[in-house]
């Protein structure tokens, strides 16, 4: 018996977008990461060749980590202290992005200041040769006092910068096209909105090439259902031609899968919860893989073990059925 | 698919005699396409329509249930590729594996563990849904004994895995009477496998490692008689597994019969509990109905199961609680109060911090549509006079002397305006997440 198997043509492509640059193209990171490109839904290489593997990023943060669950302190250890070594660790660790997340304040309680954000990603970019996310704490005020100068002192880098919200991403996205960096947009968990997001930035006059969207996830047990749907559905309306939804999708599972009780509470859980740190991992590697499964281009993890999962299970998905 | 009005107005007798209380037969037509109506309320309907007509109306995915004593579990039925199209209906099955050459305590130990198993999400109770033995020893004796050790510590249905006839046949008869799935046919032993199916009054496994090896034995098995199947594309790794279920479901949704099976995912056979868990999250998200497991700890399943309520949750649906004051840990008129919103999720993570900190408080949840704080502050539902209508509705006031209202950490921004529209309360701001009330309630309101 033949079978004829049913083959989608989508007539949208997502945007190619490349993350970072070399000395050649005017930034200093050893490799870059380029990511999009898809004419398909996720992994369909019997439609069409995915041209670029969706990438994991790690995230770090040089300010207090008092939120971090004490299992993703103990797995990395004192480099927590150093944003260099801990940059320098996420890069030996295996990953293909830095997230470079500032809170409100520097490691000594204090308010962050500009000054300390540009030297602390001045650092990052020394000790790492991985392209950067750079992430404000998310109030618009603190986001623009910190992101604008790190924007202009590191011209050139193809930094990622963010960010970029509804009411406040005007500031963010001027910095980066006046010093050659990419921004990522993010919505509350909503396609029109996220469409919006995109017309906005696009309108200022920065080109589609340089934004990555995050239309953000819901931790496993959380709210991923609503993230997962709302990016099948960002994807579908890409492959059919709305230009505004054709942007690269970045999703944070790690920051969302490590602040849910699972993850972050060891003591006084039920017993039918099982062991903590196993437990803490697989939240974030299975609301990971469910959101690759979705179509996130770029996924932002914490866990290094979590890492080593995710990436196994990407180059499975990558490889193709045997004709 | 479904056929429309107009192609079952067309097999109708078109002479519009209205015995079946519809003035026209395109009227009937269209409830029957609604499915508001039965066919046999047509006294005329040909048996040539009659036939062509069920073989429409039969759902694209058979609908396959499993028994064992005390529960069944059922997969197939689905029809959509993305659960935002209408929504998943089945949730898979995961089924623990034990193998017939551990020794018999190992498997009663396991199965008994698995089968007690229960954890409490947002108040629904997950638990697992069967147990495959499967007959690695090839002697249907020692088949026999795994399975009558199962049987003895679980009540739920059984999978039996054996591709050897003799063994199959040993592995039923221990639990004869049941409906477990028998795993399975494939391309050499398929006609004994159909007689133990029809003796067994069971559905049958069908193995293949292609499209086209699955289409013709399915075939070939529904006319041997046997008509409950359920398909493992023999491929387990992601990429290839990916492309096979996605390329099963389009075909079965566009009414290709001989693959409109549910399917099994077997991530048991990895040996590593960390790429087991990936598998069966690939599995859950992309179409499997049901998936094996080797591992059975609570912290390896309870994320597995987790995943499937979610991803199986009714989009248009979302899983709420009923807006009221809920009091938690007896709270007294000098107690706070606290708000957020009728999302169940929402709900049962503020509600479990409070009574985990054993500090009393009152919990005001308003009607939101079932949105969480962020989503429903976003999309206008929860703001300054939505929480103050609630507060008044419930009667809040009279039950307090305090009058200390405090708002999710997210929604700072409607302190100013709850001021003006609750006078005389003080409003606070608590944390952003739920997992640091107990240590606001303690510290910030002490």
């Amino acid at each position: 018996m033949s079978i004829e198997i049913p083959v989608d043509k989508w007539p949208g492509t997502v945007n190619t977008v490349t993350l970072g640059a070399t000395e050649a193209d005017g930034g200093t990171r050893a490799k870059v990461v380029t990511i999009g490109g898809e004419q398909s839904l996720p992994f369909m290489h019997f439609e069409t060749e995915m041209p670029h593997s969706p990438v994991i990023a790690l995230e770090m943060t040089p300010s207090r980590t008092d939120d971090w669950s004490q299992i993703l302190l103990d797995a990395w250890g004192d480099v927590v202290e150093d944003p260099a070594r801990w940059a320098a660790a996420i890069e030996a660790a295996g990953a293909d992005v830095i997230v470079v997340t500032f809170g409100l304040t520097d490691p000594a309680g204090d308010p962050i200041t500009p000054d300390y954000a540009v030297s602390t990603v001045k650092a990052v970019l020394e000790a790492s040769g991985l392209p950067l996310v750079v992430l404000g704490p998310g109030q618009a005020d603190v986001d623009n006092e910190l992101i604008v100068p790190v924007a202009d002192s590191t011209k050139g880098e193809r930094l990622v910068l963010g960010l970029c919200e509804d009411g406040n991403y005007r500031t963010i996205v001027a910095s980066a096209m006046a010093n050659d960096h990419l921004v990522v947009g993010r919505t509350p968990m909503d396609v029109n909105l996220a469409k919006q997001l995109n017309i906005l930035m696009t309108d200022m006059g920065l080109p589609l090439d340089r934004i990555v969207m995050d239309p953000t996830t819901g931790g496993l047990g959380y709210g991923i259902e609503y993230g997962y749907s709302v990016m099948e559905r960002l994807r579908l309306a890409a492959l059919q031609g709305d230009a505004m939804t054709q942007l690269p999708m970045l999703v944070t599972p790690g920051y969302e899968a490590w602040r849910t009780k699972e993850a972050k509470v060891g003591e006084g859980v039920p017993e039918t919860w099982g062991d903590w740190a196993d437990r803490g991992v697989h939240w974030e590697t299975l609301t990971a893989v469910s959101l690759v499964e979705a179509g996130a281009d770029v996924v932002v993890l914490r866990h290094p073990e979590s890492l080593k999962r995710v990436r196994e299970a990407i180059d499975e998905l990558m490889t193709a059925a045997p004709a | 698919m479904a056929l429309s009005g107009i192609q079952i107005y067309k097999m109708l007798p078109q002479t519009n005699c209205k015995e079946c209380g519809f003035p026209t037969c395109l009227a009937f037509s269209m409830k029957l396409a609604a499915k508001q109506v039965e066919l046999d309320d047509c006294p005329y309907v040909t048996e040539e329509s009659k036939e062509q007509l069920a073989e429409s109306s039969a759902p694209p995915i058979r609908l396959v249930t499993l028994a064992g004593p005390d529960r069944e579990t059922a997969a197939g039925n689905e029809v959509v590729l993305f659960r935002h199209e209408k929504k998943f209906f089945n949730r898979p099955g995961v089924f623990v594996r034990v193998v017939d050459t551990e020794d018999t305590a190992a498997i009663t130990e396991k199965v008994a563990a698995a089968s007690a198993y229960t954890v409490d999400y947002v108040g629904i109770d997950l638990n697992l849904d069967g147990i495959a033995v499967e007959g690695a020893s090839g002697d249907p004796a020692a088949f026999a004994a795994a399975v009558g050790a199962a049987r003895e510590a679980t009540g739920l249905p059984f999978m039996l895995v054996s591709d050897d006839p003799a063994v199959m046949e040993a592995g039923w008869k221990a639990v004869e009477g049941e409906k477990p799935l028998l795993m399975g046919a494939n391309s050499s032993n398929w006609e004994a496998m159909v007689d133990l199916a029809k003796q067994a009054e069971a559905p049958l496994g069908v193995v293949g490692e292609t499209l086209e090896e699955l289409a013709e034995l399915t075939q070939k098995i529904q006319e041997a008689g046997v008509e409950d199947m359920v398909l493992q594309p023999a491929p387990t790794a992601m990429g290839a597994s990916l492309a096979m279920q996605t390329q099963i479901r389009r075909l079965a949704l566009k009414n290709f019969r001989p693959l409109g099976y549910p399917t099994v995912a077997f991530a048991s056979d990895s040996g590593d509990p960390a790429k087991e868990a990936t598998l069966a999250a690939h599995a859950i998200c992309k179409y499997a109905g049901f998936v094996v497991v080797d591992s059975f700890a609570p912290e390896f399943v309870y994320p597995i199961l987790v995943l499937r309520e979610n991803i199986y949750t009714d989009p248009q649906k979302p899983i709420q609680v009923l807006p009221a004051v809920y009091e938690i840990n007896d709270p007294k008129p000098s107690d706070p109060v606290l708000v957020t919103t009728n999302f169940s999720i929402t709900y049962f993570s503020v509600a479990n911090e409070v009574e985990g900190s054993g500090l009393p408080a009152w919990l005001v949840v308003t009607d939101a549509e079932g949105m969480s704080v962020l989503t429903a502050w976003a999309a206008g539902k929860f703001d300054a006079e939505v929480i103050a209508k609630a507060v008044k509705e419930f009667g809040v006031g009279d039950k307090v002397e305090k009058k200390v209202i405090v708002l999710p950490g997210h929604t700072a921004v409607l302190s100013g305006e709850l001021e003006e529209e609750l006078p005389g309360w003080d409003v606070k701001v608590g944390p952003r997440e739920a997992v640091d009330l107990p240590g606001y309630l303690k510290t910030v309101l002490a």
